[in-house]
């Protein structure tokens, strides 16, 4: 079972993703965003960074990317992709989740460890979760304030406190299915106690667990 | 020719840079301003002298990349 990592120009959490899932034995390989054929992967993460600068809007130019053709039809198969912060922000542009993120509402960058609780085990995030557990992971972003008018999405993972605006408080959104999640904060960085948590592990597994044929 | 593009955030959306420079304003002694919203502009220099096609291109550009249709309206206005 193996995750394709995928890597665009301005990525830059796309190292620490492979660590995190190398570490829980799973198998993790970076793909360049102009390449084409990912038939090889049961999964995608696309990690936290800034693709293309994040000119014009987050995640706006990353979703006309080449392997974004393979993102859609890995989502339309039913296997797993995760969104992780600035890839929150493409699935979003890219209409694979709903809704979209704007400037955090005090206009700050919030970059503090976060607790969230779980709202929905039934994704690829959160299959290994238990309704209401709480858990801690770092928050790091400027626009990680999301906002669905049309109010379809589903709230996978939701702030305790509100640090950001996030409508229904939301730190994790998916698709109706459940297999296509887009996370604010990172479990990928919340691996080891001494990185002040090891809670985004329980995210990982979720994921892993659910690269496993049905 | 050239084609302005405005580009609106939709008023039921929040602008966290508005409230901000509201408050802003406030502070300043204008407190009379009740609402900022901020937007934007893009100018494009697109070839070619058929005005209507122009348009039809410029909107098109809108709905394919330039504006995001969950927040945002737009309008474009050939300047010639």
């Amino acid at each position: 079972m193996r995750t394709a990592v995928v890597q665009f120009p301005g990525t830059n959490c796309e190292h620490d993703v492979v660590e995190a899932v190398t570490a829980l034995g799973g198998s993790a390989e970076l793909v360049w965003h102009r390449d084409t054929d990912l038939s090889d992967f049961d999964g995608a993460i696309l990690p936290g960074g800034f693709a293309h600068g994040d000119y014009l809007r987050t995640g706006a130019i990353a979703r006309f990317s080449p392997v974004m053709t393979e993102v859609f039809r890995l989502a339309d198969s039913g296997a797993p992709v995760l969104g992780i912060c600035n890839g929150f922000q493409i699935l979003c542009e890219a209409g694979l989740l709903p809704g979209a993120l704007i400037a955090n509402r005090d206009l700050a960058f919030i970059c503090r460890l976060v607790e969230v609780e779980v709202a929905d085990t039934d994704t690829v995030l959160t299959r290994t979760a238990t309704v209401g557990q709480r858990i801690r992971i770092p928050l790091n972003s400027y626009e990680g304030n999301w906002v669905d008018p049309t109010r379809r999405g589903r709230v996978v993972l939701r702030y305790v406190d509100d640090p950001n605006g996030s409508q229904q408080q939301a730190a994790a959104v998916a698709n109706d299915r459940g297999n296509v999640v887009g996370v604010m904060p990172h479990p990928e960085r919340a691996i080891h106690d001494f990185l002040g948590s090891s809670d985004g592990n329980l995210l990982l597994e979720g994921f892993l667990h659910s690269l496993a044929p049905a | 020719m050239r084609v302005r593009i405005e580009i609106t955030r939709r008023p039921e959306i929040a602008d966290p840079q508005g409230t901000t420079i509201r408050r802003a304003l406030a502070d300043l002694g204008h407190e009379q301003v009740e609402r900022v919203r901020v937007d934007r502009v893009i100018h494009l220099d697109i070839a070619g002298d058929d005005r209507s096609a122009i348009e039809s291109q410029a909107n098109e550009m809108c709905r394919q990349v330039l504006a995001n249709p969950v927040l945002e309206d737009f309008s474009v206005e050939v300047l010639g």
